[in-house]
C-alpha cells in the first residue's frame, strides 16, 4: 500500500478501474467471501422484494391455522411454507419481513458506530497530546463493560425498542472505530504525502479528512462489516431478552423470544428464525474475511 | 517489569474512576426521580421525600455523593436492592460462584479443542481438513448463542432425553453450599448421584457459552502457527533433525501460545456478555441473569452495583492478561 499513497492523493485517480479490478481479483479468490456475497444480494432482494414474494401479511394471524408445521411435514399446509406460529401467522413471511429489519439494523448501527468512531479517532491521531489520553481514556472505559451488558442496561436508561437499541448497540461499537482510525492516523500524519499538503497550506480539517483519512480506510471497512454482524446479532440478543423490537415485530430475535415456551412442541417456530440470523451473520463474516485478504494484505492471515 | 506494571496501574486507576462515574451518574441519568428511584417508594409526602432524600444522602452537592459513593465502593459497598433490601455485594458473592464455574468449565471446553484444532488445521494448511475445520470455526463464531441453546435443548434435552433442560442440580438432591461450585459441593456431599446430576446440568450451558471462544481461539491458533511455522528457528529445529512432535510441540506452540494467551484472557468479556444469554436460556442461577432479572425488575442500585463490580473484574483479568503477556513475552515491557 505504501507505494500507491503518492498516487493516491491526486484528485483524479486515473488508476481507481484498475484498483478496482485488482480488489476483485483478490476478493473472488476466496470462495467464502464469493458465497457471502451472493447470499447477501439474495438476502437484500428478499428484504426489499418481502412486500412482494411474502405469501401473507406478517402480521396477520390465521386462527385455524395455529402451530402448523413445515409445508414437508406430514400435517404441514402448502400455503405456509414454513410453518405457522402460536399464533397462526406464517413465519415464512415473517422471516422476509424480518430480513428487512436485520438489515436496516446493521447499516444504521455500523453506520453510526462507523461516522462517530472515525470523527473522534481522526482527532485523537491527529491532534494527540491530552486530546489523545482522554479521547482513549473515554473509550478504555467503555470497552471495560461487556458490550451486552453496556446495551442492556443502555436501554434499560433509555426505555425497550428498537431504536433506543440501535443507539445502544452503536455506542457499544463505536470505540473499536476510533481506536483503529487514531492507530491509522498516527501511522500516515508524518508520511511525506501530509507533509507536503501542510506545507502547501492544507489546513487542518483538510488534512484530516481528505488528505489522511482515505489512506486509513482499508482496515476502518473490515471493522464495518464486523459491526455489522456484531449489531445483528446484538440486536437480536437483546430483542431474545425482551429489551430490543418489541412484538408484534417480526424482528427474528423477539421472533424467538417469543417462541420460546413451544421449544419442546413446535421446532419449527424456534428453528427458522434463528438460522435466518445464523445465515445472515455467517454470509457477512465471509465476506469480511474475503474484504479483509482483499483490501489489507497486512491482516493477510494465511 | 515492576515499571511495566506500574504502568498499566496507572492506566487502569483512571479507567476506574470513569467506570464508576457511570455506574454512579445511571441512576441519575434516568427518567424519574433518583428518590423514588432509589427508595423504592413511588408515591410520598413532600416531606417523606425530604426525609429519605436526607437519609440516602440526595440533597447533598453531587461531588460529595460522588466521592461518597465511592468511598462506599472501596470499602465493599455496592449500595442495597430495593426488591430484597440485600446488599449488593452479598447477592453478587452468592450468585458469583455459579458463574465462574460455568464460565471455568465453557473456558476448559474451548481451549481443549480449540488448540488442538487450530495447531491441526494449521499443520493441514490448505487441505480439505483445514478449510472444513476453519468454516465450522466461521460458523460457530457467527453462531446467535440464545438459539444455539435452544437448539442443543430440543435435541438432547427434548429428543433425546439425555441432558435436563434448566438449572445447576436436579431438586432431589439438596446440600448446603460449601464453595459455591456445584460439581465440588456435590462431590462432597456423599449423596448417591448429586455429581451426575451436577455435571450433566453443566453439559449444555458450557457447550454454549464455550461456542465463540472455541471459534475464536481455534481460529487464533491457527494464525499464529502459521506464522511461527515459516521462522527461521522452525526451520533450524527441524534442520537438526528433530523429532516433528518437538518441532510443533514444542518448538512451535510454545510461542504462538502468546497471541493465543492474549485472545483467551479477552474472551472473558465475551464470556460475561455470553453469560447475560446462557444462563437466561438455562434459567442458571448466576449473575448474568441477575443483571437481567434486575432490568426487569426495575432494581437500579443492583444494576448499577453490578455494572461496576463485572467492569472492575473485566478490567483486573485485562491486567492480569496484561502481565501474564509481558511476563511471557519480553519484548513488550520496554
Amino acid at each position: 500500500m505504501a507505494d500507491t499513497t503518492a498516487a493516491e492523493d491526486v484528485v483524479i485517480d486515473p488508476s481507481r478501474a484498475r484498483r478496482l479490478s485488482e480488489f476483485w481479483y483478490y476478493f473472488s479468490e476466496n470462495r467464502g467471501a464469493v458465497i457471502g456475497l451472493v447470499v447477501f444480494i439474495i438476502l437484500v432482494l428478499a428484504a426489499v422484494l418481502a412486500p412482494l414474494i411474502t405469501p401473507h401479511a406478517p402480521a396477520m394471524q390465521y386462527r385455524d391455522a395455529v402451530l402448523l408445521p413445515p409445508a414437508w411435514e406430514a400435517n404441514g399446509r402448502a400455503a405456509y411454507l414454513l410453518g405457522t406460529d402460536a399464533v397462526g401467522r406464517d413465519i415464512f413471511s415473517r422471516l422476509l419481513y424480518g430480513a428487512q429489519f436485520s438489515l436496516f439494523i446493521g447499516v444504521v448501527v455500523t453506520l453510526l458506530a462507523l461516522v462517530g468512531g472515525i470523527v473522534v479517532g481522526v482527532i485523537a491521531g491527529y491532534f494527540g497530546g491530552w486530546i489523545d489520553t482522554l479521547i482513549m481514556r473515554l473509550m478504555d472505559i467503555i470497552l471495560a463493560f461487556p458490550s451486552l451488558l453496556l446495551a442492556l442496561v443502555l436501554v434499560a436508561v433509555l426505555g425497550p425498542g428498537l431504536t433506543n437499541a440501535m443507539i445502544a448497540i452503536a455506542l457499544v461499537l463505536q470505540p473499536h472505530f476510533v481506536r483503529l482510525t487514531r492507530a491509522a492516523v498516527m501511522a500516515e500524519k508524518n508520511r511525506e504525502y501530509v507533509v507536503a499538503a501542510r506545507v502547501a497550506g492544507a489546513g487542518s480539517w483538510r488534512l484530516m479528512f481528505r488528505t489522511i483519512l482515505p489512506n486509513c480506510m482499508a482496515p476502518l471497512i473490515v471493522q464495518a462489516t464486523l459491526s455489522f454482524s456484531n449489531a445483528i446479532l446484538d440486536a437480536a440478543a437483546l430483542g431474545f431478552l425482551g429489551m430490543g423490537a418489541q412484538p408484534p415485530t417480526p424482528e427474528w430475535g423477539t421472533m424467538l423470544a417469543e417462541a420460546r415456551e413451544f421449544i419442546l412442541r413446535a421446532w419449527w417456530v424456534v428453528t427458522f428464525p434463528g438460522l435466518a440470523i445464523l445465515i445472515t451473520v455467517l454470509a457477512i463474516n465471509l465476506m469480511g474475511d474475503g474484504l479483509r485478504d482483499a483490501l489489507d494484505p497486512k491482516l493477510k492471515r494465511s | 517489569m515492576f515499571r511495566f506494571f506500574l504502568g498499566r496501574l496507572a492506566v487502569l486507576i483512571p479507567t476506574f474512576l470513569g467506570v464508576s462515574l457511570i455506574a454512579f451518574s445511571f441512576i441519575r441519568l434516568l427518567p424519574g426521580d433518583p428518590v423514588a428511584l432509589l427508595s423504592g417508594e413511588r408515591v410520598m409526602s413532600p416531606e417523606r421525600h425530604a426525609q429519605i432524600s436526607h437519609n440516602l444522602g440526595l440533597d447533598r452537592p453531587w461531588i460529595v455523593q460522588y466521592l461518597d459513593y465511592l468511598w462506599g465502593v472501596l470499602h465493599g459497598d455496592f449500595g442495597t436492592s430495593i426488591v430484597s433490601k440485600s446488599s449488593v455485594s452479598e447477592q453478587f458473592l452468592q450468585l458469583f460462584p455459579a458463574t465462574l464455574e460455568l464460565s471455568i468449565c465453557a473456558m476448559i471446553f474451548a481451549i481443549v479443542i480449540g488448540i488442538p484444532v487450530g495447531v491441526f488445521a494449521a499443520l493441514k494448511r490448505g487441505s480439505f481438513a483445514d478449510q472444513t475445520l476453519m468454516g465450522v470455526a466461521l460458523v460457530g463464531y457467527s453462531m446467535p448463542i440464545f438459539w444455539w441453546g435452544l437448539l442443543l435443548i430440543i435435541l438432547f434435552s427434548g429428543v433425546l432425553q439425555w441432558t435436563p433442560v434448566s438449572g445447576r442440580i436436579s431438586l432431589l438432591y439438596f446440600f448446603p453450599p460449601v464453595t459455591g461450585f456445584m460439581l465440588i459441593d456435590s462431590a462432597l456431599s456423599d449423596q448417591a448421584g448429586a455429581f451426575k446430576s451436577a455435571f450433566s446440568h453443566l453439559i449444555l450451558p458450557s457447550i454454549v457459552l464455550g461456542t465463540i471462544p472455541l471459534a475464536v481461539i481455534a481460529r487464533q491458533t491457527r494464525s499464529a502457527m502459521l506464522e511461527v511455522l515459516g521462522e527461521d528457528y522452525v526451520r533450524t529445529a527441524r534442520a537438526k533433525g528433530l523429532s516433528p512432535f518437538r518441532v510443533v510441540g514444542i518448538h512451535a506452540l510454545r510461542n504462538a501460545m502468546i497471541p493465543v494467551i492474549t485472545t483467551i484472557g479477552l474472551q472473558v468479556g465475551v464470556m460475561l456478555a455470553g453469560a447475560i444469554l446462557t444462563e437466561t436460556i438455562f434459567s442458571w442461577p448466576g449473575i448474568g441473569k441477575w443483571m437481567v432479572d434486575s432490568v426487569f425488575r426495575r432494581d437500579y442500585p443492583v444494576i448499577q452495583g453490578g455494572l461496576l463490580i463485572i467492569a472492575g473484574i473485566i478490567m483486573l483479568v485485562n491486567l492480569a492478561v496484561d502481565l501474564l503477556y509481558g511476563l511471557i513475552n519480553p519484548r513488550i515491557r520496554h
